[in-house]
Formats: C-alpha cells, sequence, structure tokens
C-alpha cells in the first residue's frame, strides 16, 4: 500500500529544564492503512511520549510529523485540533470519560465537538456504536456505574465516533483483567479486519504485541527494533 | 442544546452549594446597587423638586450686566476715559412695566415684578434680620408656589392691612409672632414702619421658612425709600431645565442680568454630582466585590476539571471552545445572580420606602425612591460584564494548558 497515513520523520522531543529529558530521539516511522502496529518497550522507554507525538498532542523538538503527507510544523493549534477530532481517535489506559455525562452524552461529545450531524443523528450514532461493542443495557449509565472493562470499549466507542481513520492507544488493556483485556483486544483487531481501520497501540505485553501486525520496539526514546508479526491467530 | 452551554450548565449544576455561593455574591451586589441608586437619585429627584417649587425658575435683577456706556464711548468706536466716577443711577429695573410686556411676549412662562429689600423684623423686644419680597399678589401665584405653602391666611389679604406681612412659619415661631402680631420693621436708613402679621407660609426649606417674609411691592418701596421700585423681575417657565437657555436668551435681550435657577444653586447641584460619584464608585466596589466570587469559582472548576479540559483538548476540541464553556458558566452566575438581584433590590426598595424619617433640610415623611428600570439594567450590564472578565482569566488559563502535561501525569 502506498498512501501513508502518519509519518514520523526524524523525530526528536527533549522535554527542556535544567536537566533536558530526552523523551524521543530521531524516529522515523510510517503508519500504513489496515494495519495494527503495537509499539513496545519497558516502562520509561518513551511510548506514550511517541504516540502523543503522532498524535499532534505533542510537539517535536526536532523533525516533523505528516498526516496522509502534509506536514504539522507549522500548523496552527485549531487546525491540529481539527486534525484529531476528525482523523484521529484516542484510547488511553484510563478512560477518561466525563464523569458527569452519560455514556451515550460522551460518545457524542466528538461529534458535537465535530458539527457535522444533528443532535438526533449524534444520538442515534451514538448509541448504534455503544450497542455494537455490546454496551446496549448501559447506554444511559454514568462512567462510574460500569466495570473497566465497560469503560474501556466506551472509550473505544467514544474514539470511533467521528469515524477517523487511525486510532491510536495508550496500553488500552493496561488496567484490565485478563477477561477484559482480550474483549478489548478483539475488539480492537476486528476494527482493523473488519473495518479497515489502522490502529497504533502502546503495549508491554508481549504476548499482545505479537499478534498484532508490526511490533515496533523502542529503548531510551529510539527505535531498536521493527519486526513483523506472525499472524498466529488468523 | 449547544455543546458548550450544556458542559458549562453540568460542571455549575453539580456544584450546586459553590455556584450558589456565588450566584449570592452577585445578586447583593445587584440588589444593592439598585437599592442605593434608587434612593440616591430619589432624593437627588425630590430635593431638586423642592428647590425648583421654591425658586423663581429666572431672576432677572437690576444689576446691569456691563457699567452703562459713557456719551464718548457711544459716539466713537474705540475712546479711552480717565479718572471717571460714573453718576449714581437710579436702582431698579428702568419701565418695569415695559419690560415685563416685551418679556411675556415671548417667554414661555409666568413673569411677576418683586422688590426685593432686607429688614429687621422687631416683636416682643426680639430682632431678626430678613428678606423682604415686595411682591404683586395678582400674579405672584403664577410663578411661585406661595399659594400653595400658605398655612394661615391668603394673599389677598396683604391688601387688608396696612403694611400687611406674611412671614415664613419658622420665622414667626422664632418672633413667636401669629396672625393679627403688630411689629415693627426697620428698612433702609431710618425708615421704620408698623406692620401686621397676616399670614404664615412653609416652603419645606428651613433657610427660607426662617428668614423670609412677603410684602406688597407698595411697603417693600417704601422700606426701600424709592416709590416705583422694581429691582427684580422672576420668571416661571413651563420647562424649569430650560432656565439656562431662556436667562440667557434675557440677559441678551434687556442687558440686565438673569440667572437661571440652576446658576444659582450650582454649589448644591455640584454637591450632588459629587454626591453621584460617590454613589457610583461604592456601587461599582460592591460589584466587583461579587465578581471575586465569580472568579472565584470558575477558578475552583478549571482546577477541578483539569483533567476533564486535557480530556476534550485530546479529543479535538479548540482553545476557543475551552475558554468559552467557564466564561459561560461565569455568565450563567451572573445572569442567575442579577436576576435574584433585582428580586432583592425591587424588595429593599419597597422596604424602605416604609421607612419613616425626618430632615432638617426638607419635610418629606417617606424616603424618597426613583423606580427606574434604568437602574436594573445598568446594575445587570455592570453584572455581566465584570463576570465575564471574572471568568475570562480563568477560562483563559485552563484552555491554555497543554493536554499531554495532565495526560502525561495520569498515566
Ligand atoms: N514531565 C516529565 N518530566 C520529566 N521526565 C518525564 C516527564 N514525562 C515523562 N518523563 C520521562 O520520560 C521518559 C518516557 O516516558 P513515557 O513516554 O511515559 O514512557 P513509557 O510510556 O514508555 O512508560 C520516562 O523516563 C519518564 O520518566
Ligand atoms: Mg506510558
Amino acid at each position: 500500500m502506498s498512501e501513508i497515513l502518519i509519518e514520523a520523520r526524524k523525530v526528536t522531543r527533549i522535554l527542556p529544564g535544567i536537566v533536558p529529558v530526552t523523551l524521543v530521539q530521531d524516529v522515523d516511522l510510517k503508519i500504513v492503512p489496515r494495519e495494527f502496529v503495537a509499539i513496545t518497550g519497558v516502562s520509561g522507554s518513551g511510548k506514550s511520549s511517541l504516540l502523543y507525538l503522532l498524535g499532534l498532542l505533542d510537539f517535536p523538538t526536532e523533525g516533523d510529523v505528516l498526516i496522509r503527507g502534509q506536514s504539522t510544523s507549522r500548523m496552527p493549534e485549531d487546525e491540529r485540533a481539527r486534525v484529531r477530532l476528525a482523523e484521529l481517535g484516542f484510547v488511553f489506559q484510563f478512560h477518561f470519560l466525563l464523569p458527569e455525562f452519560s455514556l451515550t452524552e460522551n460518545v457524542g461529545l466528538p461529534m458535537r465537538a465535530l458539527g457535522a450531524l444533528s443532535a438526533g443523528e449524534i444520538r442515534d450514532r451514538a448509541e448504534a456504536l455503544l450497542d455494537s461493542l455490546g454496551l446496549a443495557d448501559h447506554r444511559s449509565k454514568r462512567p462510574d456505574q460500569i466495570s473497566g472493562g465497560q469503560r474501556q470499549r466506551v472509550a473505544v466507542a467514544r474514539a470511533l465516533a467521528n469515524d477517523p481513520p487511525v486510532i491510536l492507544a495508550d496500553e488500552p488493556t493496561g488496567s484490565l483483567d485478563s477477561k477484559s483485556t482480550e474483549q478489548v483486544f478483539q475488539l480492537l483487531r476486528s476494527l482493523v479486519d473488519e473495518r479497515g481501520k489502522t490502529i497504533v497501540a502502546v503495549t508491554h505485553d508481549l504476548e499482545l504485541a505479537s499478534r498484532m501486525d508490526r511490533q515496533v520496539r523502542i529503548a531510551d526514546g529510539r527505535i531498536v527494533a521493527i519486526e513483523k508479526a506472525t499472524r498466529a491467530h488468523a | 442544546m449547544n455543546l458548550v452551554l450544556d458542559i458549562a450548565w453540568t460542571h455549575v449544576r453539580t456544584r450546586a452549594r459553590q455556584t450558589l455561593v456565588a450566584i449570592a455574591g452577585v445578586a447583593t451586589g445587584v440588589g444593592f446597587s439598585i437599592m442605593m441608586a434608587a434612593l440616591m437619585e430619589g432624593s437627588q429627584d425630590d430635593f431638586i423638586k423642592t428647590l425648583v417649587n421654591a425658586l423663581p425658575h429666572i431672576s432677572i435683577s437690576d444689576e446691569r450686566s456691563r457699567p452703562t456706556l459713557q456719551p464718548g464711548e457711544e459716539a466713537f468706536s474705540a475712546a479711552e476715559i480717565h479718572g471717571l466716577t460714573p453718576a449714581v443711577r437710579r436702582r431698579g429695573i428702568k419701565n418695569p412695566m415695559a419690560t415685563m410686556a416685551a418679556l411675556e411676549a415671548w417667554v414661555p412662562g409666568a413673569v411677576t415684578p418683586s422688590v426685593q429689600s432686607k429688614g429687621l423684623l422687631r416683636y416682643a423686644g426680639r430682632d431678626v434680620a430678613v428678606s423682604i419680597t415686595g411682591i404683586d399678589p395678582r400674579t405672584e401665584g403664577k410663578v411661585s408656589a406661595l399659594i400653595a405653602q400658605m398655612r394661615q391666611g391668603s394673599l389677598p389679604a396683604l391688601y387688608r392691612a396696612t403694611n400687611a406681612i406674611i412671614l415664613g412659619d419658622r420665622l414667626a415661631d422664632k418672633l413667636s409672632a401669629k396672625v393679627g402680631a403688630n411689629l415693627t420693621i426697620a428698612g433702609s436708613g431710618t425708615i421704620r414702619i408698623n406692620g401686621t402679621v397676616v399670614g404664615t407660609f412653609h416652603s419645606g426649606m428651613r433657610q427660607i421658612d426662617e428668614n423670609s417674609a412677603y410684602v406688597l411691592m407698595k411697603t417693600a418701596q417704601i422700606l426701600e425709600n424709592q416709590t416705583g421700585l422694581v429691582n427684580e423681575i422672576r420668571v416661571r417657565l413651563a420647562d424649569a431645565m430650560a432656565a439656562r437657555d431662556v436667562a440667557q436668551q434675557i440677559a441678551a435681550e434687556t442687558g440686565y442680568k438673569s440667572v437661571s435657577w440652576q446658576e444659582a444653586q450650582e454649589d448644591l447641584l455640584s454637591t450632588i454630582q459629587v454626591r453621584n460619584i460617590l454613589m457610583y464608585t461604592i456601587v461599582g466596589a460592591i460589584l466587583l466585590v461579587a465578581a471575586f466570587g465569580t472568579y472565584n469559582i470558575i477558578s475552583t472548576i478549571t482546577h477541578e476539571k483539569a483533567r476533564d479540559i486535557a480530556i476534550m483538548k485530546s479529543l479535538g476540541f479548540n482553545e476557543r471552545t475551552v475558554r468559552r464553556i467557564f466564561v459561560i458558566e461565569a455568565l450563567l452566575i451572573g445572569f442567575v445572580g442579577a436576576a435574584f438581584g433585582w428580586a432583592l433590590g425591587y424588595l429593599l426598595c419597597r422596604g424602605l420606602g416604609t421607612v419613616e424619617i425626618r430632615t432638617p433640610f426638607s419635610d418629606f415623611n417617606y424616603l424618597p425612591l426613583a423606580y427606574t428600570i434604568r437602574h436594573y439594567l445598568l446594575a445587570t450590564l455592570v453584572a455581566l460584564v465584570s463576570s465575564m472578565v471574572a471568568g475570562y482569566f480563568p477560562a483563559r488559563r485552563a484552555a491554555g494548558v497543554h493536554p499531554v502535561e495532565i495526560i502525561r501525569g495520569a498515566t
């Protein structure tokens, strides 16, 4: 596949300070459509930092991140926000749902921010997304009324709200038990296989990583290995 | 509902107690501002009304606005004259009847002649220096409120006794002179006449009630030792506020000094202005304090909601949207606070309106209050603007936060 969704070119991120901290160093990476990429490495190796850079949440100190071939280094913040809203979906280790809103409302938020659909369409789509993730019975509950695994699935539903081509996930199963982990993993897997999404997921679970399409291993902020996985499960 | 409004509403709704405190702050500010404005403007209106009723709107006196021209100055366009003692002029307005007729032709109001004199009243061994005004009872009523102010007797009673005199009620008390009393009036020079009290009046202005008396013009002319003297023409206009302009026009036309009530009471009116500045300062301070309460709660919310803000920003909410959420929260507080403030202000006004008071300067019995929508709108405007400013700064700070800084800390 020739099209490149996200490309990191010589990306370096250094936190300024009395003792500057290098989070990411000289990273070159291309993410193509319909792949499920794992970013692995030990804790503190810079996985999250790299993901934030790929997701336009953070600014590289040097280098550039291109979205569909377009440079973002000089993009105004509003424009970057717009790209995040329409092109990227985020799932974090903690669900990060808004506590005062129902699940349907939480899933509807990005749609409302984008403003392309009517209120009725937004509700319908949010409910359909929740239903498709097996949360039909919980639609009007608030985040603190459901389990951790369910919350993480709501977070996935919210990431899918504006139907972005790419989903970026930072240890999406990091705080879940093994059963919920398997459920969420299967959900992400099916999004790639059946709905043609591209997913970049940070994980330090090497077993899970081996079931993704490609593994980018990093240490001390640098890419140390990229390996294609053998789709054992398929 | 609009997304921003929805989130803003959720934030304030889920913090009912804090929000109510902030709302109470704004409501108190707006309520007391309204009350204060009503009180200040009410007493000011009342005061001016009393003033306008008690005084002639315009007083034309025999002082020339410029010295009489010398024959030489009249003959040549440039003349310099030295060491001259101008002739002693006969006092009073020349041809008063003709001057009055000329004024009556164009001045929108009524005109009456009078003779201003100073005298000393002596009764029962007591002496009081007073201003004595010689009036024409037939036209006086059209120019002053004297008829309505009469407590005993009436204006025509001035015709019924020789040298009849009407006293201010406080003056009568001071002299302990009752109607029918015979007193001595000392005028200019050695003139001394016997007069009879035929009535008393009460204007409500202490200074006037203590120090003035009315007689016929003829009597005043005797006191001034000059027959036919008229040294003041008083004018009452249909519109008291036009006095300044009309006074200027009269001065230009007659050449006599012509003073409007506003000019005569310049000091009092500027005191009122100072009072108003004071009031607006205090009202502004009250509303400012209320704004601090709003600032406080919005700051608190932005801190408590730092994580939610980071989430919204990471999802792709732009800064403007996030900022708007908190500004709208502040405005909600300001708006609801102002609405309660209206009710509070109105109730405070009604409450104050029942308070009875006495003042030495005038004699209204209840606190005069001005009810005008202007005060309500003004207080609301100030409350909303200060709420917006109070919300803007924490909102801007919150919206400017980089989401990663908070998300990094949380993971
Ligand atoms: N705000 C910060 N100040 C200082 N060091 C930081 C900060 N944020 C992250 N780091 C450091 O940067 C490195 C990379 O962090 P991170 O990207 O979160 O790693 P990972 O997600 O792989 O655990 C770690 O060593 C971490 O301690
Ligand atoms: Mg991490």
